[in-house]
């Protein structure tokens, strides 16, 4: 299989990613670019682990994919209470740490 | 020649003076009482002793006639030594005597005129002060030490002329005597420089020796400089605007600073430097024309003033005048120059303290307009005056007769333009020194209401009669002795025929022919009408020119003042504009970057991701047209 394809849909999955982070509203909804963006690297990654034939790609995604977890952990507990005190996901209203 | 007997003492001379002005300067008011009489003590002190060591030196034979006192070493460095020793010679001795002895008297005479004044102690400190350095700057024995007793002497003259601070007219007059004092210094510091980068050494005898060896550029030059010294200590034309404001100090003042012994200093300078101006026919001219065009300002000025202390300044200025000529002229007229100076010494003494007397008298006033038909009333006064009168105009056998016209005839010989100005000085001299004396003393009354004139306490009429005993006598006395007796300090010629009889010859007719018509057209102008209470309005162009000291000040402050000012100004516009300016401006790009980085953070989440992603981007962009490349 040409690597090619891998390579170039791991670029339209992390454009998707930054494009969602940047539009979207939703605090749910950029976390979910973010964990977007997070996979297509990881897919480059392992595509490029495939390409060299060795394993270091590999077990770099795996790391990957730790830190993307505990991230998850962090940022959803940090989403889940500014709900419970604003009612409200919008990003746009967090803007208090400014000069 | 080594110090012998008495001349190991020499040192007092200068230390007691100083001595006693800085006990009557710490002392404080505790002193009050009994200042003014230890402060009269030093001098006498001084003028003991120095008539102790002349006495020496007239019973050794000529050859050893110089004797120097070597003190202490001061400055020695690689290749340079400066010692302080004292240099007893002929000159020197006749210098000391005149500041002592004259000195003393004039203490003696403070005693009496400064006897309400509460600044009497500082006032004796001063003048204690004013004798120590004069008698260092006569008696070094090499140009430093001397330019140490020339910048005392400038001290004391400022401290002196600006006594009364209180008054703004006294501090501003005292101020401008400094500063144009300054002006000559830089001459004479730059001489003492040149004088040590040629000869390794300032003292007298290694210039007198190396001055022949010089090239004549810089022997040139060397004269210029000290002829610059000169100028500014013995308000000589272009430095002379100082000394008619030094009389807003008090009379014993102008009488001692500005009369007899500080404005003499640049003669001795000169004269001291004879070897230098042998060497320089060019500088020795320039010596010459500076005398001779001082000697008409100050008439000039003399002629148009009614301050009687202006008039006997502008008369100082003139007879340094004269002496300046002489010294130009050569070693045959040194002995006159010098000879002149102690007989103007002495009268020009007399006759400032008789001014002070009449002041006195007078409430201070010193308008000769307010005088008038001051004969009658304060006699010893007038008389002294009188004897100090007739010597300034050079009647026959009075003192300044024979150093005067030694002094004209001699200015003749060498170049008759010279002697012709000088001759016709002596006139304007009788001319205007005539005008004082109708005004003040033989006039009628014009005396303001409230005004009763008084002869004078016996502590100031006695120094007056004892001053004026010399107006009349040193002449006759010192003329057949003095040309002889000064020939091996200044390398002149001893003359053949010294007598106590004047010298009769065209030029001494010729000059007395002058004289009296001076004193003739002042009677025709002064003598018969009376004279105006006010100043009368004229359209006489000398006259105008007189009163306003020939512009002296306009010119300074055109040509010195206003651009100096200019140029204080750019330069504090530049120091605050530029300078600050930029120490401000690098605070205000500091202050105007921060503000507008701050604008950055402005909390919202998303913008400060697109900032990450431009990064981002960036460092993208550099990495691939790195890898291009």
């Amino acid at each position: 299989m040409n690597p090619n394809f891998y390579v170039v849909l791991a670029a339209i999955l992390f454009a998707i990613g930054i494009v969602g982070f940047l539009v979207r509203k939703n605090a749910l909804v950029v976390f979910m670019s973010v964990e977007l963006m997070l996979n297509a690297s990881n897919l480059l990654l392992v595509t490029f682990s495939r390409v060299h034939g060795t394993l270091d790609g590999q077990a770099a995604s795996f790391f990957v994919m730790v830190v993307a977890a505990a991230e998850v952990v962090v940022g959803l507990s940090i989403i889940v209470m500014i709900y419970r005190a604003r009612q409200s996901a919008n990003v746009d209203n967090e803007n208090l740490l400014r000069y | 020649m080594a110090p012998t007997g008495l001349f190991p003492l020499a040192w007092l001379l200068i230390a007691v003076p100083l001595v006693s002005a800085a006990i009557l300067l710490l002392a404080g008011k505790a002193a009050n009482s009994w200042g003014h009489y230890l402060g009269t003590l030093a001098p006498i002190v001084s003028f003991v002793v120095a008539l102790a060591l002349f006495a020496d030196l007239l019973g050794r034979p000529e050859a050893q006639h110089a004797v120097s006192v070597p003190l202490y070493t001061w400055i020695a460095t690689g290749s340079w030594s400066i010692g302080v020793g004292l240099l007893i010679d002929p000159l020197s001795i006749l210098f000391a005597l005149l500041i002592t002895g004259v000195g003393s008297l004039i203490h003696v005479y403070s005693i009496g005129y400064m006897a309400h004044d509460p600044g009497r102690r500082r006032f004796f400190a001063y003048l204690n002060f004013f004798i120590a350095a004069m008698l260092t700057l006569v008696l070094a024995d090499n140009y430093a030490v001397l330019f140490v007793g020339w910048e005392g002497v400038g001290l004391a003259s400022y401290l002196l002329i600006s006594f009364w601070q209180h008054k703004p007219t006294a501090a501003t007059a005292g101020k401008k005597a400094f500063v144009v004092n300054r002006v000559g210094d830089l001459g004479l510091t730059m001489a003492i420089f040149t004088m040590l980068a040629m000869f390794g050494s300032s003292s007298f005898e290694a210039v007198n020796a190396g001055a022949s060896k010089m090239s004549p550029a810089w022997v040139t030059l060397l004269g210029m400089l000290l002829l610059v010294g000169a100028c500014g200590k013995s308000a000589q034309v272009p430095l002379q605007s100082w000394l008619l404001d030094a009389m807003e100090g008090p009379t014993p003042v102008s009488a001692l600073i500005h009369a007899a012994t500080m404005v003499t200093a640049g003669v001795y300078l000169v004269i001291r430097s004879h070897a230098i101006y042998a060497q320089t026919s060019a500088a020795a001219l320039a010596v010459a024309i500076v005398g001779t065009v001082t000697l008409l300002a100050g008439a000039w000025i003399g002629t148009s003033k009614d301050d009687i202390k202006k008039v006997l300044a502008g008369s100082t200025m003139s007879q340094i005048g004269y002496m300046m000529l002489a010294a130009g002229i050569g070693p045959i007229a040194y002995p006159f120059a010098i000879f002149h100076l102690l007989t103007h010494g002495f009268f020009k003494a007399n006759m400032f303290l008789g001014a002070g007397s009449v002041m006195h008298g007078m409430n201070d006033d010193v308008n000769m307009r307010h005088y008038g038909g001051l004969a009658k009333v304060m006699k010893i006064t007038y008389y002294t005056f009188l004897m100090g009168y007739l010597a300034i105009i050079g009647t026959p056998f009075f003192s300044g007769f024979y150093s005067k016209d030694s002094i004209i005839e001699a200015a003749w010989e060498k170049q008759p333009v010279l002697g012709a100005l000088a001759l016709i000085a002596a006139g304007i001299t009788a001319f205007y020194m005539t005008r004082l004396m109708f005004m003040t003393f033989w006039s009628s009354k014009r005396w303001a209401e409230g005004v009763h004139p008084h002869e004078s306490p016996a502590v100031m009429w006695v120094p007056l009669v004892l001053l004026a005993i010399p107006s009349v006598i040193a002449g006759m006395v010192m003329n057949a002795w003095i040309a002889g007796w000064l020939a091996p300090a200044v390398g002149g010629e001893v003359p053949a025929n010294p007598s106590w009889l004047p010298h009769l010859s065209l030029i001494g007719v010729v000059t007395l022919v002058v004289v009296i018509a001076g004193v003739g057209v002042a009677y025709l102008i002064f003598g018969r009408t009376s004279i105006p209470e006010s100043v009368p309005f004229t359209r006489n162009v000398f006259t105008i020119i007189g009163r306003h000291d020939l512009y002296g000040d306009a010119f300074n402050e055109a040509v010195f003042m206003k651009p100096g000012e200019a140029l204080t100004r750019g330069v504090v516009a530049v120091d605050s504009g530029v300078v600050d300016g930029a120490v401000r401006g690098s605070g205000a790009l500091a202050l105007g970057l921060g503000g507008g980085l701050r604008k950055l953070q402005n909390g919202y989440v998303r913008s400060y991701g697109l900032t990450m992603i431009v990064g981002v981007i960036v460092v993208a962009l550099a990495l691939i047209i790195g890898r291009l490349v």
